[in-house]
């Protein structure tokens, strides 16, 4: 799943998904709040029950706190349904919301068949992140193979093969 | 929140593993949290700074009371640094997608 390029300022992941194109992006941009791990990464105080991208060029994108709050994750460049869409990405390296940062999100989605889409999202201008570049590039992307061997932990704790 | 290093440091000491778990599932005051522990109030509270340098918990004032939660936004931070943030969260997209790929077949 990773491409490793050598821009030090843009990383890729591609996924392959067995959906059709249309339920993709579907599944990406109106069911954010089914599948984001929100448990785990948001920045709000409050608990995140929902996360709702904007369906127009200029909408935002955030997350909801069980409380009604809503923490803005920042907003939609580019909404060209099915195959593209771009957002800002401006949460910082401390976690909060900084409307200045200006990262770049671009998912793109291709099919590959009628019931295969890949799905391929660059996360780039990471250079805004000033010195923590290579530090939010570590958490955006993998940090050695550690994901991996937990995968394999678990999968032995189920009592499968690893 | 703050960086892996911080909260791995921070969780390398064993009465501020214990800290965390009492505040794991509820918010507690100091006095909950350092009952039965054999080391001193000011030693937690102590704990309790560093927990809350590394992001790992949070205060909330409820009255004149001060009260302890985890911080799941610390926990966040030490999540995407073992598993890589954008993996774990297209993995996730993935399953969504094809459960509703799988719905849309079985309509047909």
């Amino acid at each position: 799943m990773n491409k490793k390029g050598g821009d030090p300022n843009s990383l890729r992941k591609t996924i392959s998904v067995n959906a059709p194109q249309d339920v993709a992006w579907r599944v990406f941009t109106q069911q954010i709040g089914r599948w984001w791990p929100l448990a785990h990464y948001k920045i709000g105080e409050a608990n995140a029950v929902d996360a709702v991208i904007e369906p127009r060029v200029g909408g935002h994108w955030y997350e909801r706190g069980e409380d009604g709050s809503t923490c803005n994750w920042d907003s939609v460049l580019a909404w060209e349904p099915p195959t593209r869409l771009l957002l800002s990405w401006d949460i910082n390296a401390d976690w909060q919301y900084d409307p200045a940062l200006k990262t770049e999100l671009e998912i793109r989605f291709i099919a590959r068949s009628e019931h295969k889409t890949r799905v391929e999202l660059e996360h780039r201008k990471l250079d805004r992140f000033g010195a923590r570049r290579d530090q939010m590039r570590e958490i955006f992307d993998k940090s050695g193979d550690w994901g991996q061997l937990l995968a394999r932990f678990a999968r032995l704790a189920e009592g499968g093969a690893p | 929140m703050t960086s892996a290093e911080q909260i791995l440091d921070a969780l390398g000491d064993p009465t501020r593993r214990l800290i965390l778990h009492r505040v794991r599932h509820r918010t507690r005051s100091v006095q909950e949290i350092a009952e039965g522990m054999k080391v001193s109030r000011p030693a937690v509270s102590q704990h309790l700074k560093v927990l809350r340098r590394a992001g790992l918990v949070i205060v909330q004032a409820a009255g004149t009371r001060r009260l302890y939660a985890i911080d799941m936004r610390g926990i966040a931070a030490l999540r995407s640094w073992l598993d890589g943030f954008w993996d774990q969260t297209l993995e996730a997209f993935k399953r969504v997608a094809e459960q509703e790929a799988g719905k849309r077949r079985k309509s047909r």
